[in-house]
């Protein structure tokens, strides 16, 4: 490659940087490489506690590149393409998944599904689940007294409580309330939409934008996971975050991991997947990525995490129905809720 | 006379060659940066037409109410800031007033979401505003959501700008036109006329250029303030394009179309540049103004700087106290916070060389190209190429430069490097803007007595234009090293190794629920921003 002259200062500052970068690389073990999003491989995520335990498993190197969310890592694996450096992918969402697919660069996980107890039925040949879970609005208990009992009261009620939601052309959650209004009002969704529109107080791009605002008491109610308010519980010790629970049942959002072609360890990679679903992470994801076991576990959830916010009906589209629909879907709410 | 004259210009041209390198060399990295990433976005995914996307009607709509907000915006941030810039340059001993001066520089380094956070907490449904109304039996109808959240936001994040711009305009003033003025007994009015609006109108279109630029590319601001998605920006479309639609085509042919329209409201903006007026001077010294015992001009000097220093200071005062009473232990006890301090600030240096480098470049090329060779439209031309890297999201230049990295084989050693130049083109035009007009006013002065001493060249630009341009270059560079400090964008496009900068830190602690360490990881962003500008300020401007 043709480097352009360096002056000294260059020169310096591009030996500090290659220091930091071979100062955190380890010699002759094979290195697992594994794609993920930023939130779980962060140090608050469920990352730091699978690396040395499944690096004590395998004797290899287990290393996480941590892109913005779910949408970021599948745009980084259809640039690199075959060029990928990638052995396994972790934390596309379902909505996703026809995505991924269309790359060509996963393949089969050849697992025997038969003998795993998954918490949701499950026959993906390509894609296993490893955790997961339900939209949901959370509130703030200390303003709404009694929230809103279903999707269709929420929509209806004139009175019910104010809310913060983020955008579906932007963010996951934005895209899931959109699938579960779709869900519960089919067609007629559009007309829903404009009936909740004025008490939607804003839209915001991601998750995070939309929860800090909620917690500055910009809105009682916001949309979140019906798991968010464990997180409350377990790490603040606080009651005061509930989650309102909807009778038609909840958007689930399943994440799931698959191996990439070009990998050459593609054991390694399939005993990865296997590692995901064992006891050992299973026990750790709910407390870590604040979702739920995607496979039942011997041991019951952590306290926090209330068999109440369980939802008693599930509800879904096929990553199929996603990727036909999706444009026309987002078309569709611009289109109701733009004021 | 005239043949000296003559001899001048003769010697110019045959400099002019190596004059113009530097400009040429300047616009080839930038040409090669931009075009490159738009190329290589292009190149793995075949371009769509323009047409097309234009006579999309969701794109229309969109690219309407980008223009219109950015419009208003920009009217008002600026509009407001003249005003205030004028009391601050007028009133130059007050106590505190330096302090003030350099804290201008936070709103414009505070990542969207602790800024819209410390916003919120005064103007929200709870702020503070709202809660002493109800404390005091009252109700507002002040609602932060809609065109009025978005202008709130733009005017508090660009008029501090837009002020500490502003302000060297009035360095320019000489002490002579002051004296001058006092002897003749202006009024205040007629100052304005004949000594402070010539002053300024050079400086003018360039501020205006920026915060256009600024507005017109907002993003999450205009999304959560706006209120719902009738308040879309054409960055929006690009993000959804890029992200969600995995289109890259889209994506880059969507930041073609934003290039264009910002390119063409620039070349008006251009045409109204005025001549450069002829003063010089350093050092602001409003001693000898005649209006300064003016009591009405006082008292309304006084109620300006106080109005703006209280509504730019109180959200940051939020987001302060926040953060004051969060777990400021177990944040700064954490080691990765101190090598995303590290990273970060490697990014910031790296970026502001090169930016350096690149304004520097451009700025005396086109000077020559205005003073030597009588080409001021060329001479302009050169100049707004560097003010207009702006206009292409750094995510597009980074997802193409990224792509290049990837087919070089060269992902692990380029990364830090290529975070480096987009930074570098998203603060360089800050840099040509105070730059550029200084250098132009050290040539009007000192043009013909560096070629009657035979200075030419390096000797010259150390003696005659180094201290001239240096003060300006320090405020730039300050915060150009403070902006790519706090960048998010860029950085974290490119987490390949898990390794964090600050701001991603700051989202990773939200992501994960963990709004009190970030609120202190915000704190801690704020005050190294504003060290790094004040230490790169005083160590080069000085």
């Amino acid at each position: 490659m043709m480097l352009p002259r360096l002056s000294p200062t260059w020169s310096f500052l591009s030996g500090v940087l290659l220091l930091i970068a071979t100062a955190t690389s380890r010699a002759d073990v094979p290195i697992l490489t594994v794609y993920t999003y930023s939130s779980f491989a962060s140090e608050w995520g469920p990352g730091p506690l699978i690396e040395p335990a499944y690096e004590a498993h395998c004797g290899c190197d287990l290393k996480f590149v941590a892109l913005e969310d779910g949408a970021a890592l599948l745009g980084r694996l259809k640039l690199e393409g075959a060029r990928t450096s990638a052995d396994v992918i972790l934390g596309l969402d379902t909505s996703l998944t026809m995505e991924a697919m269309d790359t060509g660069l996963l393949m089969p996980h050849d697992i025997d599904l038969k003998t795993i107890a998954f918490a949701t039925p499950w026959n993906d040949p390509v894609f296993l689940p490893f955790d997961l879970g339900y939209f949901g609005f959370v509130y703030d208990s200390e303003s709404v007294g009694t929230p809103p009992a279903s999707l269709k009261e929420l929509v209806d009620n004139p009175d019910s409580p104010p809310i913060i939601i983020q955008d579906p052309r932007t963010s996951t959650p934005g895209l899931g309330l959109l699938l579960w209004m779709r869900s519960v009002f089919g067609d007629e969704e559009m007309a829903a939409w404009a009936r909740l529109s004025p008490r939607i107080v804003t839209v915001t791009k991601g998750w995070s934008e939309a929860y800090g605002l909620f917690l500055e008491g910009e809105a009682p109610m916001v949309l979140s996971y019906t798991t968010s308010p464990a997180y409350h519980r377990h790490v603040e010790q606080t009651d005061r975050f509930k989650v309102a629970m909807f009778d038609e049942g909840h958007y689930q959002q399943v994440e799931v991991a698959a191996r990439v072609t070009t990998s050459t360890q593609p054991e390694r990679a399939q005993d990865f997947l296997r590692f995901m679903l064992s006891d050992v992470v299973q026990q750790l994801l709910p407390t870590t990525n604040w979702m739920l076991p995607a496979v039942r576990t011997n041991q019951a959830l952590p306290e926090a995490f209330l068999e109440a916010e369980l939802p008693a009906r599930i509800l879904s589209f096929t990553p199929d129905d996603v990727k036909t629909n999706r444009k026309e879907w987002i078309k569709r709410w611009l289109a109701a809720v733009e004021r | 006379m005239a043949s000296r004259g003559r001899t001048v210009k003769a010697r110019s041209a045959q400099t002019g060659v190596w004059a113009l390198l530097p400009g040429a060399l300047s616009l080839a990295v930038l040409l090669t940066l931009m075009g490159g990433a738009l190329a290589a976005i292009f190149s793995v995914a075949p371009p769509i037409r323009p047409v097309a996307i234009l006579q999309d009607p969701y794109i229309g709509k969109v690219v309407r109410f980008t223009l219109w907000q950015a419009i208003l915006s920009t009217t008002l941030s600026v509009g407001l800031a003249l005003p205030v810039a004028r009391a601050l340059a007028r009133r130059d001993q007050f106590p505190g007033r330096r302090l003030l001066v350099t804290f201008l520089g936070l709103p414009v380094v505070m990542p969207v979401i602790v800024a819209v956070l410390g916003l919120v907490a005064v103007y929200g449904k709870s702020g503070l505003i709202n809660t002493w109304v109800a404390y005091l039996g009252g109700e507002t109808a002040l609602s932060l959501y809609g065109l009025t959240g978005i202008l709130m936001a733009h005017v508090f994040f660009n008029l501090p700008l837009a002020v500490r711009l502003l302000l060297p305009a009035w360095q320019t003033i000489p002490e002579e036109s002051w004296k001058l003025a006092s002897s003749l007994g202006l009024s205040s009015r007629l100052l304005v006329r004949f000594i402070e609006w010539p002053a300024i109108s050079p400086f003018l279109p360039g501020v205006c250029l920026i915060v256009f630029l600024l507005c017109f590319t907002s993003f999450a601001v205009v999304l959560t303030l706006g209120g719902g998605p009738a308040s879309t920006t054409i960055e929006v479309a690009i993000y959804q394009s890029l992200r969600y639609d995995f289109d890259p085509a889209q994506a880059a042919m969507l930041a073609l179309i934003q290039f264009t329209l910002c390119t063409s409201i620039a070349l008006v903006l251009v045409k109204w540049i005025p001549l450069l007026a002829h003063s010089s001077g350093r050092r602001i010294d409003a001693r000898h103004r005649p209006d300064l015992k003016n009591p009405i001009g006082r008292t309304l000097d006084i109620s300006l700087i106080l109005t703006t220093a209280c509504f730019l200071f109180i959200p940051v005062l939020a987001v302060f106290i926040q953060g004051i009473r969060g777990p400021i232990t177990s944040v700064i006890s954490n080691p990765d916070l101190w090598w995303a301090v590290l990273r970060s600030l490697l990014i910031a240096l790296g970026a502001t060389g090169t930016a350096c480098g690149l304004a520097l470049g451009l700025a005396l090329s086109a000077r020559f190209l205005r003073f030597s060779l009588r080409m001021p439209r060329a001479s302009e031309m050169l100049i707004l190429m560097g003010s207009l890297s702006l206009a292409i999201p750094a995510m597009i230049i980074g997802t193409g430069l990224f792509i290049v990295l990837l087919q070089a084989g060269a992902l692990d050693r380029g990364t830090l490097l290529v975070i480096c130049a987009v930074n570098a083109l998203m603060i360089l035009p800050y840099l040509i803007r105070s730059i550029a007009p200084t250098l132009m006013r050290s040539s009007q002065q000192y043009d013909r007595l560096c070629a009657q001493l035979g200075l030419r060249g390096w000797s010259r630009f150390r003696v005659v234009d180094w201290p001239a341009i240096r003060r300006p270059i320090g405020f730039s560079l300050g915060i150009g090293g403070a902006l790519s400090f706090g960048d998010m964008g860029v950085a974290a496009l490119f987490d390949t190794q898990g390794d964090t900068t600050l701001p991603v830190l700051l989202f990773h602690q939200m992501g994960a629920y963990r709004f009190d360490e970030a609120s202190v990881t915000a704190v801690i962003l704020m005050l190294l921003s504003v060290s790094l500008f004040w230490l790169i300020d005083r160590s080069v401007g000085r």
